[in-house]
């Protein structure tokens, strides 16, 4: 089937369906937003954030959203950086979901700042040895390059720039990927962190992250507004996303390994893995039984793998485990004490030697909560106002995979 | 064991008992105190220099307290450490007396530990805006009219030396101004090196402490450090500490 034949339209569905789901996205979208001004009125005591944990719950919302902008635009660079033709009709739709993630998670990012108001420092002041630095820059060039790709998707008089905005926006978002894993990469001091295969590790977290999100936004498009979603498309993915969350546990397994055979890590890694903290049942029990195993039965075993239930269930629970991941890189990374004396115990009334706590505030997981609303009523309008859906995909055929 | 082997076997104790018995005095010898002309004030009309670098030389033995003077001192200098809704865990701290015991043989000291202005500051590196810096004269503090408050700052100090202010603040330190959302941390009193006045917290504790020029090889600080050594905090990363520590 060829990309020209295809026909596009708005969403036609009004009324209590459409405005309700409007509605209830901005809902919280306003959630965020009285969390975001109360905290910049009363600052961040209100928080369970504090000098120990320094990022909290709202820093995984917004790298969840942001990892998963960036692995959203999968489907896309399928169908124009491998020429998978049948996947070119879903690659608008591909690049709004990277675009609206994005924007979702940047907005958690900044409005968790200290000073907000100084996004124009951010934005003016570079300091280029600054891994954050960088990323402002990446964030900022791949939101261009989406909307460039968009953009030539959807305008004829844009097309020539097809595929040099599509192979430049799937370069440009492993770069920014790579660059968010490396913000913990970077953290010398920190056990937890201080590894280069963040970077990788981030990369691939994005894949299979991005590519539940987009199977489970796509079916839930398409059902919601009738339209004819090819399931052998859909079904195709299956054995993608499997490769994808195992090649997660590879970077995992080769990250705490290495970690384990350093003396120096090994308590960190006991801590993390052995039961001796909550977070070791999360990242057990959340990410790798949950957020992987589980979804790899669904996607593989013979008697679940044909379903498009099975699909739904795995990519929803890649979602959840994603989740718990970052959670677990952050908060628990950060919950080991710094080593100021190796193979000494250190006391003071600053907390130093000891797990420190964070519990999450209400107005933390609403701020959080506000991006996912940013993000859903950004798609949400995206497709009632352009063309971003295929009016159907009923004629699509998997097989036809080159020019 | 032939009696040529015990002479040289007690030579070698007694050398040692020497080498300690030296190790001992000295720092009585050149620890007498902290001394006011260790530090010339900045004409107004000058910015800093890199042709200094100020440091400190905190001998642990020597503080009585381990260290508790000095940290009060810090606290009334710059008016930390009460901050009325913050939780413990949210109070900022920018200096704190940290015992460490060793794991194995418990043998156990305290230390005061603060920003220990690194040569290569990693708070530096990673701050976004360049608000986390180093003057040319080696302290690294914080630009408190450009940090936006994202806190990676504090994710990459290896010695927890910055707090965050997690709430409004009123009745601030002229000199020593703190600010809701920003990032702080010990800035080495830069307003009363600036005048030719030691830190607080090395006037709090003159007997335990060397202050001085670490680029000067004839300052005082300079001249202990070669003569004593003088151990850094996480040597092993590489980031040349300006504050160091004897008897640690």
């Amino acid at each position: 089937m060829s990309n020209k034949a295809m026909v596009y339209s708005e969403v036609r569905q009004a009324g209590w369906g459409y405005y309700g789901l409007l509605a209830a996205s901005a809902v919280l979208v306003g959630l965020g937003l009285i969390a975001f001004f109360y905290l910049e009125h009363t600052g961040h005591h209100a928080t369970g954030m504090n000098n120990q944990i320094v990022w909290g719950l709202p820093h995984v919302f917004a790298i969840f959203l942001i990892v998963a902008a960036s692995g959203a635009l999968n489907i896309g660079s399928i169908g124009t950086v491998f020429n998978n033709k049948p996947y070119k009709p879903l690659g608008r739709l591909s690049g709004l979901l990277a675009i609206a993630c994005l924007i979702g998670g940047l907005m958690v990012l900044v409005l968790d700042l200290g000073h907000p108001d100084r996004l124009i420092i951010a934005m003016t002041h570079y300091n280029f040895k600054s891994i954050f630095a960088w990323n402002i820059i990446l964030y900022n060039g791949f939101l261009a390059l989406a909307v460039l790709y968009v953009w030539s998707m959807m305008d004829y008089k844009m097309q020539r720039f097809y595929k040099p905005a599509g192979f430049a926006a799937f370069f440009w978002r492993l770069v920014l990927t790579t660059g968010t894993g490396s913000i913990f990469g970077f953290l010398v001091a920190r056990e937890a962190y201080d590894s280069a295969i963040f970077g990788p590790l981030f990369i691939l977290v994005s894949f299979s992250l991005g590519l539940a999100l987009f199977i489970l936004i796509t079916f839930g498009l398409f059902t919601w507004t009738h339209r004819a979603l090819n399931d052998d498309l859909l079904m195709r993915k299956r054995y993608l996303l499997a490769l994808f969350i195992g090649a997660v546990l590879f970077f995992e397994a080769i990250f705490h390994v290495t970690a384990l055979y350093a003396a120096e890590h090994s308590h960190f890694e006991r801590f993390m893995l052995s039961g001796q903290s909550g977070y070791s049942l999360w990242f057990w029990i959340g990410h790798v039984l949950i957020g992987s195993i589980v979804p790899l039965f669904l996607l593989l075993l013979p008697m679940c793998r044909g379903q498009v239930r099975s699909l739904l269930m795995a990519s929803a629970l890649v979602l959840i485990g994603s989740f718990i991941q970052l959670y677990v890189i952050i908060i628990g990374g950060q919950a080991y004490p710094l080593t100021l004396f190796p193979n000494a115990e250190v006391e003071s009334t600053f907390f130093d030697g000891v797990i420190n706590s964070y519990v999450p505030s209400l107005w933390e997981l609403m701020l959080g909560i506000g991006g996912v609303g940013v993000t859903l009523v950004m798609i949400v309008i995206g497709v009632k106002v352009l063309r971003f859906l295929p009016v159907s995909l009923a004629q699509a055929n998997p097989d036809e995979d080159t020019d | 064991m032939t009696s040529n082997q015990v002479n040289e076997y007690r030579r070698r104790f007694m050398a040692g008992l020497g080498l300690a018995a030296g190790a001992t005095l000295a720092p009585n010898f050149i620890l007498r105190s902290a001394q006011a002309a260790d530090v010339v004030a900045r004409p107004d009309n000058e910015p800093a220099s890199s042709a200094k670098r100020w440091g400190m030389l905190i001998d642990a033995n020597r503080l009585t307290d381990g260290g508790a003077s000095m940290v009060e001192a810090c606290k009334r200098e710059h008016g930390w450490g009460n901050d009325p809704q913050a939780s413990a865990e949210q109070q900022p701290q920018w200096m704190r007396v940290v015992k460490v015991t060793d794991k194995h043989t418990k043998h156990s000291f305290t230390l005061p530990v603060m920003c220990q202005h690194c040569e290569n500051p990693p708070c530096v590196d990673v701050c976004p805006t360049g608000a986390s810096m180093k003057r040319a004269d080696g302290i690294v503090y914080v630009n408190k009219h450009t940090c936006i408050g994202c806190r990676y700052c504090m994710m990459a100090c290896p010695y927890k030396a910055r707090s965050f202010v997690h709430e409004p603040l009123k009745d601030q330190k002229p000199h020593s101004p703190r600010g809701m959302g920003t990032v702080e941390s010990c800035n080495l009193c830069v307003h009363r090196i600036d005048k030719g006045q030691l830190p607080a917290c090395v006037e709090a504790a003159p007997h335990a402490v060397i202050f001085g020029d670490l680029n000067d090889p004839e300052s005082r600080i300079s001249q202990a450090l070669k003569a004593l050594g003088g151990t850094q905090i996480r040597a092993d990363l590489g980031l040349n500490t300006g504050v160091r520590y004897l008897n640690i």
